[in-house]
């Protein structure tokens, strides 16, 4: 049983920037819970302070119910992927893997069994007497990986441990991890920038912004209703519509159009937030808009449209339905399915 | 187009073979000479041909015991210069080694600073401080001894310099890894970033050992027992033995240069192949 507890986790650098500003989060046992935000957002910050490469500045973090903030990075039971790997170079696949034990005075049958058990686990059985320059990306990858999981730790922390591997490779080390980590039931932590790898990895995701945490929930929960209008844009490729209007009297008043059904919700300036594949394409719709542009993604198509009033639409259809460009089409959208924020503080109000 | 190749490759040839011989002559007329009788030096100068005195000269030289107080043979001469040479290079690296892991991986007061103080003293050869250094050698009794000619000297800031650079190209996540794998400094030093300078390591091994082979002041200086005194002191004492009946003994002096250059030769060969295999082997 590993739970790891986040109380108000602060971090501010000697030069006084704020990269953590106060994030309560709890993981719980065997879940992977994927960070993720735009760079410069303090998810990777927060990762090394749980592994504790970097200082804590100010609050609790609590594994098992201890408090862990001072404890030696070494002591804490934590093993880490980092982004480029940071094999030891003139090392064997071997020895990179069993160095960590060895420091921890593991009986050497142990250690032998423990490599082998990873290697058997990673398809890496005949790599073991490499060194890492003989391997490939994806080979360091798992080496790293292997590294990590030989120290049977309470967590794992995996630093954007995909983005130097090329699209393809990526796919499929995202399905290992994720197989991997259901397999082990290891209690993870994955930082990525990458919204797509987050919505298919995680069971949980933190989205981050600016050292503060935006929302946390599972990937569908943070598409379906997120929390913010950082969130609804951040989350989602591609990318969802935001448009300004104004609610009044229970009314939404969008782009000259008017939508009734807000009555919850006080009369205040919105942000629209609409998903490209919510708009409905119907003769006695609402909105007419111009194609721009289509994208065609073959099981999918893009329209890039415009509006009378020239505010850009994104609008996804299934593929092949034969648009073109310069056509007038009609569509509207359905109340429950549109997002609104506050135009002030960018959070949910529906 | 045949023939304008051939004669292309003839002309570099011919400039290539001219180079050879600019550097390797002279080097061959000494060794060709130490081969004479000293007669024969003083009566027709340098010889560009072998003769029969070979073993005769270099046996001589190595065994027989000369110099000024008729005490040492060239073989100590030689076991002198080599603990001299490898003392200095090995002095030299450990100490850089470790002075820069000290300001690369710490953070203490000052420590830029003490860099830069370090780097300044470059601004300051041997010759500049001869006087003080040798007045804290005399103090400390180091006078004729092995000590007081090696650990003067093995400070070194481009040994400092050079590893200061090397280190701050190792990525940061070695040292993160090592942290999280439960390696102390101690232990970082030794496992992750001994092993990872061996290229350095050897260069610069290179460099000092011919540096503190060729050593000429310093031990002139520090030594007044001729039972410590280096090859390449050595050569000047054969050449300054003119008592009235015997001419200077010139082919001692050129078999002395000869032996003299042979260990320098050999550390570079040697170690240039252990250099070149690390540089192409290296990825950090």
């Amino acid at each position: 049983m590993t739970t790891l507890t986040l109380n108000s986790l602060q971090k501010t650098y000697a030069n006084g920037t704020h990269a953590v500003r106060g994030i309560d989060l709890e993981i719980f046992d065997g879940e992977l819970t994927v960070f993720v935000g735009p760079s410069g957002c303090g998810k990777s910050t927060l990762l090394r302070m749980i592994a504790g490469l970097e200082e804590i500045t100010s609050g609790d973090l609590m594994l098992d119910g201890s408090r862990i903030n001072d404890v030696e990075p070494a002591h804490r039971d934590v093993a880490m992927v980092f982004q480029n790997y940071a094999l030891y170079p003139h090392m064997t696949v071997r020895r990179n893997m069993s160095y960590a034990l060895q420091n921890r005075k593991v009986p050497k049958a142990e250690i032998d069994r423990r490599v082998v058990e990873a290697a058997r686990i990673l398809q890496l059985d005949e790599l073991l007497e490499r060194k890492p320059a003989q391997l490939s990306g994806g080979q360091r990858q798992r080496v790293a990986m292997g590294r990590a999981i030989v120290r049977e730790p309470k967590l794992f922390l995996f630093d954007e441990p995909l983005s130097n591997l090329d699209a393809q490779l990526r796919a499929q080390m995202r399905v290992d991890i994720r197989k991997l980590q259901r397999q082990l039931r290891v209690t993870s932590i994955f930082v990525t920038h990458d919204q797509i790898e987050a919505m298919t990895v995680g069971d949980r995701l933190a989205v981050l912004n600016n050292g503060e945490l935006e929302q946390i929930g599972t990937p569908m929960e943070v598409y379906s209703k997120p929390a913010s209008e950082f969130v609804a844009s951040f989350i989602g490729s591609p990318r969802i519509n935001i448009v300004s209007g104004e609610v009044k009297a229970g009314t939404l008043h969008v782009d000259g159009f008017e939508l009734p059904g807000f009555s919850q919700i006080s009369d205040q300036p919105v942000k629209v937030g609409i998903r490209p594949e919510d708009f409905v394409l119907e003769s006695t719709a609402k909105m007419s808009l111009q194609i721009d542009l289509v994208e065609e993604l073959g099981s999918d198509e893009l329209l890039y449209c415009v509006s009378p009033t020239g505010l850009d639409y994104r609008i996804r259809r299934p593929g092949g339905s034969g648009h073109k460009v310069g056509e007038n089409i009609t569509v509207s959208v359905i109340s429950e399915k549109l997002h609104l924020f506050s135009s002030q503080s960018g959070k949910r109000l529906n | 187009m045949k023939v304008l190749w051939v004669r292309y490759q003839l002309l570099n040839h011919l400039l290539l073979i001219l180079g050879v011989a600019f550097l390797a002559l002279p080097l061959w007329m000494v060794f060709a000479s130490s081969t004479h009788d000293p007669a024969t030096i003083i009566r027709d100068g340098m010889q560009l041909g072998l003769s029969d005195q070979f073993f005769e000269t270099y046996l001589g030289v190595l065994t027989e015991k000369k110099g000024f107080t008729e005490q040492v043979t060239a073989s100590m001469m030689m076991i002198n210069s080599m603990i001299l040479g490898v003392g200095f290079a090995v002095g030299k690296i450990i100490v850089s080694m470790t002075a820069a892991y000290a300001i690369v991986y710490f953070r203490f007061p000052l420590g830029t600073l003490l860099f830069w103080i370090i780097f300044t003293t470059l601004l300051l050869p041997l010759e500049v401080r001869i006087i003080p250094s040798y007045k804290v050698v005399a103090d400390l009794g180091m006078l004729n001894s092995y000590s007081g000619l090696i650990i003067p000297l093995i400070a070194s800031a481009t040994g400092t310099f050079y590893f200061r650079q090397f280190f701050r190209s190792v990525p940061d996540e070695l040292l993160e890894a090592a942290k999280l794998d439960g390696a102390g400094a101690w232990k970082f030093f030794i496992d992750i970033l001994l092993p990872l300078s061996r290229t350095m390591m050897a260069a610069l091994f290179i460099i000092m050992f011919v540096v503190g082979w060729n050593q000429y002041l310093w031990p002139l200086l520090m030594t007044t027992d001729e039972s410590y005194s280096t090859i390449v002191l050595g050569i000047k004492s054969v050449m300054q033995t003119i008592d009235g009946n015997r001419l200077p003994e010139y082919n001692r002096g050129f078999a002395l240069a000869i032996l003299a250059l042979i260990p320098p030769v050999l550390i570079v060969i040697l170690f240039q192949r252990w250099f070149i295999k690390g540089l192409l082997e290296s990825d950090k």
